[in-house]
């Protein structure tokens, strides 16, 4: 796996919500090999350390980052103007494992939401998404995942769009015609997604956030707890043994 | 062009920069970026005699021009660094550091034994590591601890021996002198500095070991000033680190008193800054006429 940092320009950006932020930076070389669920690592002037953000969409030598505004890095990275450039290592990590022919429910939870898109617009019609948000102004992407085929389901945590509760619900009802989940989202959600996968024996994917340094798999900061087959468990990491595990191989 | 090769304890590095311990791995990674040759030396993962498996998770946070990380040497053991990464570490042109870490001086001298018996360049000693409960950072604190855990080390070593040494302490010269007295060829410094992040939503600290080893631009004026008080001090060769991100940064540690230095956290803001960093360096002892960076070493004017 060859690895480069390079800039790209900011050809369009748009604010989604409040919080959210939708950039589409122009790279033909790194657009051509970045696959559904991997991520980049963002420099951000003034910052030490890169911004981990997954991938939301790939159209022609246009990659999509949509990320939200959590602290004072995301905050400086949202100012960015268009014809700036944004530095990023990319692509990096391993994606989600699709099959077009497979009927693949996809599921984000709210800023876990982004990365489903690239992923189930590999499938298409064979894609079905369930998205969760906390209530109607967080929604995002609806119309982008429409337009890719996908049959599209919307969870709030209020009730105030779509199903009042949680992404598990509707899950529940159209996981046994499935034949993979993929899922990202905040962590209580991805377990019990894994859960209810092992229950109804359907493979599920997850995808997992932690704190990050490197990126490439060198500082061993980005731990995660994976179970070693024995009763036990050993610690890899989310920028080169994942973002995407699978839900079964995840110490919970 | 000048000539920026330097020669340490009798090792020849091609150049003064090498990659620091804990954020390169054994430096495969970093080797899909650039051939490791941009390094003068690599400084390895820090390896025990058997594996770690590190802290839980999560081991990073960012501070203001830094960071702070509690990884806990996480490794695979010596044996398997011997086995799957040495021989492929000796074929890329750089100079193979093994950085050593224990929980006992017997782990430490175990560890060197069999390191001895391979082809690594040089040995570094990690007495200085904040992050794990035993070992690590207790040796490197005291004068009688580093002398005792150096003339040990000493005794078993057949290669050149670097002592990395912790800034927590109050005396960082007295420190390096019992080092030197013992027989450590050279010393390198700073590792981190110990720190601690709190989530204020939370009430919790960031990391969860509580606390962290501090690194970055941050802890740079820190690194230069002990630096100079080491060089100072010693005579054996004193290799500089702590926050190095500029050509300009490389050139002040030099003159503090550093005959080669080390970065770490810079790569993982830029992964190219060594090729910046030499070719910055080399630029600027050009500019000043001189024909080896060693003119440079310790050339700060306090009087």
């Amino acid at each position: 796996m060859k690895y480069d940092a390079q800039d790209c320009k900011l050809v369009f950006s748009q604010k989604l919500t409040q919080t959210i932020y939708d950039f589409r930076l122009q790279n033909k070389e790194l657009a051509a090999i970045t696959k559904p669920g991997q991520f980049v690592q963002v420099l951000v002037p003034g910052k030490t350390l890169r911004r981990p953000i997954s991938v939301c969409d790939v159209e022609g030598d246009i990659i999509r980052l949509v990320f939200e505004v959590r602290g004072e890095g995301t905050e400086i990275l949202s100012q960015t103007r268009t014809g700036d450039s944004i530095n990023i290592i990319a692509p990096l990590g391993k994606g989600f494992e699709l099959d077009k022919n497979k009927k693949t429910v996809f599921i984000g939870g709210g800023i876990g939401v982004p990365p489903m898109l690239y992923s189930a617009k590999q499938c298409g019609e064979n894609a079905a998404v369930i998205n969760g948000f906390r209530n109607k102004s967080a929604i995002i992407l609806s119309e982008d995942f429409e337009k890719a085929g996908c049959s599209l389901i919307i969870t709030t945590d209020d009730g105030s769009f779509g199903i009042h509760g949680f992404v598990t619900q509707p899950l529940e009802e159209i996981i046994d015609s499935a034949d993979m989940i993929c899922a990202c989202g905040p962590t209580p959600m991805l377990r019990n997604i894994s859960k209810l996968a092992k229950e109804h024996n359907v493979p599920c994917q997850v995808s997992l956030e932690q704190r990050m340094a490197c990126g490439i798999g060198a500082c061993l900061g980005c731990a995660v707890a994976i179970n070693d087959g024995n009763g036990g468990t050993v610690y890899k990491h989310v920028c080169k043994d994942g973002p995407v595990f699978s839900g079964e191989e995840v110490a919970w | 062009m000048a000539d920026l090769s330097v020669n340490i304890a009798g090792v020849h590095f091609n150049n003064p920069i090498i990659a620091a311990s804990g954020t390169i791995g054994f430096g495969r990674e970093y080797g899909e970026f650039y051939p490791l040759s941009v390094f003068g030396g690599i400084s390895c993962k820090g390896t025990t005699l058997k594996e770690r498996p590190g802290n839980p998770p999560p081991r990073i946070a960012e501070t203001p021009m830094g960071m702070l990380n509690a990884v806990g040497l996480q490794n695979p053991g010596v044996e398997h660094f011997i086995k799957e990464d040495l021989p492929w570490l000796k074929r890329q042109d750089t100079v193979a550091i093994a950085n050593v870490a224990g929980s006992t001086c017997e782990d430490y001298c175990k560890t060197v034994e069999i390191l001895s018996e391979t082809d690594i360049d040089m040995i570094e000693l990690n007495i200085s590591c904040p992050n794990v409960k035993e070992g690590g950072v207790q040796f490197g604190t005291s004068c009688e601890s580093v002398a005792a855990i150096t003339k040990a080390v000493r005794a078993c070593c057949k290669k050149p021996l670097i002592i990395k040494l912790s800034p927590n302490v109050s005396d960082i010269a007295s420190i390096a002198k019992a080092a030197e007295s013992e027989g450590a060829d050279a010393v390198s410094l700073i590792n981190t500095l110990t720190g601690m992040r709190i989530d204020i939503n939370t009430r919790r600290p960031i990391i969860a070991n509580i606390t962290g080893g501090m690194s970055g631009p941050a802890v740079f004026p820190v690194a230069v000033r002990m630096v100079w008080q080491v060089k100072n001090a010693v005579s054996i060769p004193v290799i500089g680190m702590g926050g190095i991100t500029t050509w300009k940064d490389a050139v002040e540690m030099i003159m503090a008193g550093a005959d080669a230095i080390q970065i770490g956290t810079a790569l993982f803001t830029d992964p190219y800054s060594p090729v910046k960093i030499a070719e910055g360096l080399d630029k600027f002892l050009d500019s000043r006429g001189m024909k080896s960076v060693t003119e440079l070493t310790h050339t700060v004017i306090t009087e």
